[in-house]
């Protein structure tokens, strides 16, 4: 590994009861790079973050992290998760639990704690929100309010799984492009999940492309082409442009997909 | 007639058995609404319920014995809720099923031992005490323990305050910042035995869940910030219970030679708290439309 390296996985490897989730993934994070996981469903995204973070223990491989400032773990943003409407959590108190959160005892925040926290509020555009409870925010809020306490730490990676999914079309630009800011001026490494990669092609520096339990990493142009997605998928793809936008098409179905179909027809081949 | 007179009956601050109750009720209904807002937070309301049915097997095998009744309560809540943190079952159906299946099978123990106890103490009260409560009939002599009990729990759920919000928000970022949500979701039930303990003592273990989840259920309506949810939650719950204890103490006269039951007039209290919790936090419309489903 590089010594700038924010994250590095080596030969990782995951199985569920005998089932293989990720055979041998590896790839690195640059310090401060914007990083797009790729993925269809299915592929093994969520438990590629779970083993980084390391709420579940791989089988063998290694992973790696650069020990942030002041002992800061890794910022993460967990998948879709539903607040209840009356959870007695403002914004401003999530954020705060993002300093101290797993800490036993009566929280004692100091001022300076304080000013962290509005920092970060304003940070993420959330100082409208701060007060009101968290589980009567909408999407887009809410995913603000879980970037500051993810960051609030200062963090050098950031992990976030599926952040722009149930997001519209608006709220998706503005997260991702808030992302982006917060990484550079943080020079915090980032790495998010998305099964669609189209509304992140123009400002990812790397992808992360997950398939048959494998990846492959590198610049956008050079990772998403038909011959390095082929040999991933082990099977024939195209990679199709259509109005600046990137299809990722099988030219057969692959045997495991056919099986499928001729098991249940109404069950469609689709890879991402 | 002093106004206070009318409200506070004469003899009233200095009668015994209602100084018990009120020092016993207080620390009660103020464990019961601290740990109640946790227990609703964390959706096991199911499970408090659960675990006061199952503690009724170990109030009615104390009164078979001759044992504190408070003791009896503690050791089975204890017990089952350690054997419930145990079996950690995750899903959420899962768990009501188990639950469901272990309060029937508390509550079957009680009706056996509540009926031996009958037939050698020849009286039916215990019955009524234990599942219904009988404030006026707690001895004095239990207030030591009754208040080392409710000080235990605030401590214990003073130490996990943090990971125990967080984790309310998502167990998943609690885990992934660091937190040991496993040890914190022991001492949570934990504390939740001890609470419902408490709660059986005075308003009766099949009441109990109205002194734990009613008003920590109706500060939550309302209520924005965590310290404030336990503050409404603390004094709704005090409040019903000096109320309530008042009100039955005052019934003597009203229907003469007999009272009403303490617990029922708690429980009408902490609901009518809950239905002006209600007007008072109507759910307000949500902004946005891309909140997930």
């Amino acid at each position: 590994m590089t010594d700038t390296a924010a994250l590095s996985v080596h030969g990782l490897r995951v199985s569920f009861s005998g089932r293989p989730v990720l055979k041998d993934v590896q790839f690195e994070v640059a310090a401060g790079e914007f990083c797009a996981l790729i993925g269809a469903n299915g592929s093994g995204k969520t438990t590629l973050l779970k083993a980084i973070l390391g709420l579940l223990r791989p089988q063998s491989g290694e992973v790696r992290i650069e020990p942030g400032a002041a002992g800061a773990r890794i910022g993460y943003v967990p998948q879709k998760i539903s607040i209840d409407p009356y959870l007695p959590l403002r914004s401003r108190d999530v954020v705060a639990l993002g300093l101290d959160g797993a800490r036993w005892g009566w929280p004692r925040r100091s001022r300076a704690d304080d000013a962290r926290v509005q920092e970060m509020l304003e940070a993420v555009g959330a100082i409208e929100f701060a007060e009101r409870r968290v589980g009567q925010l909408s999407g887009g809020q809410q995913q603000r309010v879980l970037i500051a306490h993810a960051l609030v730490r200062r963090p050098r990676l950031l992990l976030l799984d599926e952040p722009l999914a149930n997001l519209d079309v608006r709220s998706t630009a503005e997260i991702v492009a808030l992302l982006r800011r917060l990484s550079a001026q943080y020079r915090t490494a980032v790495l998010l999940s998305a099964h669609d990669m189209n509304p992140l092609l123009a400002v990812i520096d790397r992808i992360v492309y997950l398939a048959s339990c494998c990846a492959v990493s590198g610049k956008a142009d050079e990772v998403i082409r038909t011959e390095v997605l082929s040999r991933l998928y082990g099977y024939h793809v195209d990679v199709v442009r259509v109005h600046g936008r990137v299809v990722v098409i099988a030219a057969h179905e692959p045997e495991e997909i056919r099986a499928a179909l001729a098991r249940d027809p109404v069950h469609t081949a689709q890879v991402p | 007639m002093h106004l206070l007179e009318l409200i506070v009956p004469p003899g009233f601050l200095a009668n015994g058995p209602v100084h018990t109750a009120l020092i016993v009720g207080a620390g009660a209904a103020v464990v019961s609404a601290i740990v109640g807002v946790f227990t609703v937070m964390r959706g096991q309301s199911f499970a408090g319920h659960a675990l006061a049915d199952v503690s009724s097997a170990g109030g009615s095998a104390a009164f078979l014995l001759g044992l504190n009744p408070l003791l009896g309560f503690l050791g089975v809540a204890a017990l089952a809720a350690g054997g419930m943190e145990w079996a950690d079952v995750r899903d959420a159906r899962e768990r009501d099923l188990v639950t469901g299946v272990m309060l029937g099978v508390g509550l079957g123990l009680t009706a056996l031992l509540l009926y031996l106890g009958t037939i050698r103490g020849s009286t039916s009260g215990a019955a009524i005490a234990i599942l219904f409560g009988s404030m006026f009939t707690i001895p004095a002599s239990l207030i030591p323990l009754a208040l080392t009990v409710a000080g235990v729990a605030l401590v214990a759920i003073a130490a996990i305050y943090r990971p125990l919000l967080l984790s309310s928000l998502s167990a998943d970022l609690a885990q992934a910042q660091g937190a040991r949500v496993r040890r914190m979701g022991l001492v949570h039930a934990l504390a939740l035995a001890l609470a419902v303990s408490l709660a059986a003592m005075t308003v009766g273990a099949i009441l109990s869940t109205a002194l734990l989840i009613g008003p920590a259920a109706a500060a939550l309506r309302f209520a924005d910030r965590p310290g404030r949810a336990l503050g409404w939650a603390v004094a709704i719950g005090w409040a019903a219970t000096w109320g309530g204890i008042l009100l039955a103490y005052d019934s003597f006269y009203w229907t003469p030679g007999h009272g009403w039951p303490v617990s029922f007039f708690i429980v009408v209290l902490i609901f009518i708290g809950y239905l002006l919790a209600g007007l008072a936090g109507r759910r307000p419309a949500r902004q946005g439309l891309e909140r997930p489903a």
